[in-house]
């Protein structure tokens, strides 16, 4: 495929999307449903392991020090 | 998933490729019948890589001819993403049902009414879901009305649509000159011009178009008569019959010759017809996998040694009903090897030419002349002459015998209203035409161009790299589209780009199986074949459909396993 800018590649990448999906099928409110919860989703998902990650990071860290001083 | 190294080639002679998780076809028939025959580890199949297994030699031992078929294995992400969609679209569906159960949303379908709400249900609720919520989504591809003669081009009613597909509106603009790979015309027979649509006007000068009565009535014209003669003739057996339907002659004819005490072994992609006719007459059938030779004979030799269930007496007859080809799959029976086991094991066989009936074969007399048989070895010979004929109805030929045995005791000889007779003049005109009698070569040009136009589409849509099934010469080109929003998408866009497909999706198909069937013409010329195929490569790429992961390889050298006939045990 070729692309004339980047804007008609996403267009393409978001046609994709909707074909495998299936949601290319769906009335615009049932396609908007399902995007709203799949990027709420997601959304949660980063915002979870932005949170969450660095901590358990550090933790695991502290562990591995303390095990390590422990021997 | 793969079972590539256990794909061999029988006898060398035939390698065909497994259906996504079949068993491979080992033809264990081929080796049994030839058990003496020495193996000739000189012809191979080379099974690329992974799978697939394309090229196949020949000695002649029951094909005359190289017998190639491939069904590519479905990428098994293509597969589960396939079946993502499903469930999307499926949770979808059930979140509309809910709304329209509760009244939130108008319901279209057809349901009870308000006061026979506890009665025994008319429409059945959950077996429409798929229609309902599936099909309707994308029930603009399908139906579409055309206004002109179904040739190589047609002319298509624009329509559209407000409410979703559930209504539409005839804008009253016409979209002129799609090019047409849907219709049966293999021929290329339906036309509003020429020797035969002339001699069908003359004939409804001189009959006019209704007959008003039955065969056995005042019905039978001479027309019919020299019709039924020339089928018999065009076929080379003793005698024929024709219908008025091409589904009736299959499913009223069927019970005519089967009933209670008698088997049938049905394929199991058999024409819904077929399976209707066998299921009126009463009679068991039992269903090999599709095309396989190994499955067939395992159930022809159960039959044999068990006979009927509980009592165990011997069954009355048993009767082989297969396909000529195979019209969602592009497969070409084995018709060799079936007569061959039908002879074996004395049963009797129905083949139905509905879509090989001047498609196939070097004189476009079916799959019997493809592969250069004996038509008597067939005891039932059916076809439509929907297709190539470009007119309508069915025709049964075989034994005078039986055709007089028809005759007498087939609902739709007795019931059914003779055939029309500018549709008889037009059976007759084409017909003559392929024969050659009437005096021209127009009839075997378009044979063979039929068999041109076959071999250079398919090769060219391999070459792209989409996933095409079937038998290299067969003319239904089924190429594999899998999701559900992909079958909606391509016939869109074909037809936005002014090519007119079918599309196939599942009651038609195994669910994850969505297929767009092109129907190759004699009528097409190779411009519009390269138009054609050049918008097809374009949408596949606008829509990612060139899953294939292979290419054609001739055979190569690869030590032939020479395993001899292995008992059937699956």
């Amino acid at each position: 495929m070729n692309f004339k800018n980047f804007t008609e590649y996403l267009a393409w990448l978001y046609y994709q999307y909707l074909l495998i999906t299936g949601i290319y099928v769906l009335e615009p409110w049932e396609k908007s449903i399902f995007n709203s919860i799949l990027f709420s989703a997601i959304a949660m998902v980063i915002y979870t392991s932005y949170v969450f990650v660095p901590i358990h990071l550090c933790l695991t860290l502290q562990l591995s020090v303390m095990m390590q001083n422990y021997l | 998933m793969t079972e590539s190294p256990a794909t061999k080639p029988a006898n060398g002679d035939v390698c065909q490729r497994v259906k996504n998780g079949l068993k491979p076809d080992r033809n264990g028939l081929l080796k049994s019948l030839h058990r003496c025959h020495e193996q000739q580890p000189k012809h191979h199949c080379h099974p690329e890589e992974e799978e697939e297994v394309h090229a196949a030699s020949h000695h002649g031992s029951l094909y005359n001819r190289s017998f190639i078929e491939s069904f590519e294995e479905t990428p098994m992400l293509v597969a589960v993403l396939t079946y993502m969609g499903y469930g999307i679209l499926t949770i979808f569906g059930y979140l509309r049902d809910f709304l329209r159960h509760w009244k939130i949303e108008r319901c279209h379908i057809a349901r009870e009414k308000e006061e026979q709400k506890d009665f025994v249900p008319l429409y059945q609720d959950f077996e429409n879901f798929y229609t309902r919520n599936l099909y309707m989504r994308i029930r603009d591809n399908w139906n579409r009305p055309i206004c002109s003669v179904p040739g190589a081009k047609v002319d298509l009613m624009e329509r559209s649509s407000r409410d979703y597909n559930w209504t539409f509106e005839y804008t009253g603009r016409v979209v002129h000159d799609v090019i047409n790979l849907g219709s049966y015309n293999y021929l290329g027979f339906a036309e509003n011009t020429g020797p035969c649509a002339d001699s069908a006007a003359e004939v409804t000068i001189k009959y006019g178009v209704g007959v008003a009565s039955t065969r056995q009535e005042i019905g039978n014209l001479d027309r019919h008569e020299e019709m039924e003669k020339l089928v018999a003739k065009f076929l080379g057996v003793e005698s024929a019959m024709a219908f008025g339907m091409g589904f009736a002659t299959n499913s009223m004819n069927i019970p005519a010759l089967a009933g209670k005490g008698c088997l049938i072994l049905s394929d199991e992609l058999n024409h819904a017809s077929l399976v209707l006719g066998a299921r009126l007459s009463g009679s068991t059938i039992r269903v090999f996998k599709h095309n396989n030779m190994q499955s067939l004979e395992k159930l022809l030799r159960e039959a044999i040694v068990h006979g009927q269930p509980r009592t165990h007496r011997p069954w009355k007859k048993i009767l082989i009903v297969v396909e000529g080809i195979y019209s969602m799959e592009g497969s070409v029976v084995r018709l060799p090897e079936v007569i061959a086991l039908k002879k074996r094991y004395r049963a009797y066989l129905y083949l139905d030419e509905a879509h090989s009936i001047g498609a196939l074969g070097s004189r476009g007399r079916g799959v019997v002349d493809y592969f250069g048989l004996d038509p008597c070895d067939v005891d039932v010979m059916m076809g439509t002459f929907t297709k190539s004929f470009g007119a309508a109805g069915g025709y049964i030929a075989g034994k005078r015998e039986l055709i007089e045995y028809l005759r007498s005791h087939s609902h739709s000889a007795v019931y059914a209203t003779s055939m029309s007779p500018p549709v008889v003049e037009q059976i007759i005109t084409s017909m003559k035409c392929i024969m050659g009698e009437d005096g021209t070569t127009i009839g075997l040009k378009r044979v063979r161009q039929l068999a041109e136009n076959t071999v250079y589409f398919r090769k060219r849509l391999r070459e792209m790299g989409f996933i095409i099934y079937g038998n290299m010469d067969s003319p239904v080109v089924p190429m594999m589209l899998y999701m559900p929003a992909k079958i909606g998408a391509f016939g869109r866009e074909m037809l936005k780009r002014n090519i007119g497909v079918v599309v196939v999706g599942f009651p038609a198909t195994p669910i994850i199986e969505s297929r767009a069937r092109f129907c190759i013409s004699a009528a097409h010329t190779k411009d519009m074949l390269d138009r054609a195929l050049s918008v097809i490569s374009e949408v596949g790429d606008l829509l990612q459909l060139k899953y294939s992961r292979h290419r054609i390889q001739p055979s190569l050298a690869r030590p032939f396993d020479n395993n001899v006939y292995e008992d059937i045990d699956d």
